[in-house]
């Protein structure tokens, strides 16, 4: 009678096991980063771009609209094709843009900027990528939609027709 | 007299190498167990992506502030969440992960004091 019980609860548990495992295996193990965040943004000072002048981040989101907040580099190709979308965003004026150029010379952004127009109200630059980690930045291009001092919406890679379209759903 | 003034300074920079020696072995361990995001299946201190090399000088920075190995994982667990960390954190999705090893090994062990033990008592 006690051997009977002892076997069926080892092979119940083992069973168990079995199930976890199984199910397990049928969970995606590709891993894809939150898009929808509601995260404060980071605080942190930061040099100016082309400027010696050093800006805290209560200073550049104080106003009650929406914000973009891209990270950008003359060197990352895909922000080309993105550029044109934030032209169009920037004669938004529900909302406005700052770019953080991530890891790259004055001189290539200022090219980069005279080549295709510059569509940031305020630039801040990031030499070494430090501001890109507080912000869990994962490299160039990425794109954060600020309300309120609250991250509402998060891009990474490119803003293509599809995220253009959201971004204006939301701003408007 | 000599000989003194010669050993001071075989003191002074043995103490030097280790002294950096410590810091850089700390930062290498924390880079090792952090998962470089981008990458495929490499970790911080393996990869020599544009992510990874800001995560180092990050994983410096915070250590000449004076921060432990623990406040650093906090940190970026905060930035990027837990999948970030190698060594998965005892929490509410990862207990079965932790405890599934002692479990096993308990059962194991039922199974074996029941098998030779009890029978040999009788």
């Amino acid at each position: 009678m006690k051997n009977k019980f002892f076997s069926t609860f080892i092979i119940i548990i083992f069973i168990v096991i079995f199930l976890i495992f199984y199910k397990g295996l049928q969970n995606s193990n590709i891993y894809t980063p939150k898009t929808i965040i509601k995260k404060n943004i980071p605080i942190f000072k930061a040099k100016l771009f082309d400027s010696s002048n050093i800006i805290k981040s209560e200073d550049i989101f104080n106003k009650n609209n929406f914000y973009l907040f891209n990270v950008w580099a003359s060197w990352c190709i895909p922000c080309k094709d993105e550029h044109p979308f934030l032209m169009k965003l920037s004669k938004n004026k529900n909302i406005e843009i700052i770019g953080l150029n991530y890891k790259d010379s004055v001189l290539n952004a200022k090219n980069f900027l005279d080549k295709y127009k510059n569509p940031y109200e305020t630039i801040i630059q990031d030499s070494d990528g430090t501001i890109g980690i507080e912000w869990g930045a994962y490299g160039v291009p990425e794109t954060f939609i600020i309300s309120k001092d609250k991250i509402i919406k998060r891009i990474i890679g490119p803003i293509n027709e599809e995220s253009f379209l959201e971004i204006k759903e939301i701003i408007e | 007299m000599k000989l003194i003034k010669y050993l001071i300074v075989v003191f002074f920079l043995f103490n030097f190498n280790l002294s950096s020696a410590e810091n850089n072995n700390l930062n290498n361990k924390i880079a090792k167990n952090l998962r470089c995001l981008i990458c495929q299946g490499q970790s911080v201190y393996d990869s020599d992506s544009q992510f990874a090399n800001s995560i180092k000088i990050i994983i410096n920075k915070k250590l000449d502030e004076g921060q432990t190995e623990n406040q650093i994982y906090d940190f970026l667990e905060g930035k990027y969440g837990e999948w970030i960390l190698y060594d998965p954190k005892f929490g509410k999705s990862t207990y079965f992960l932790w405890l599934l090893p002692v479990l096993i090994f308990m059962i194991g062990g039922a199974i074996l004091f029941k098998l030779f033990i009890i029978k040999k008592i009788k």
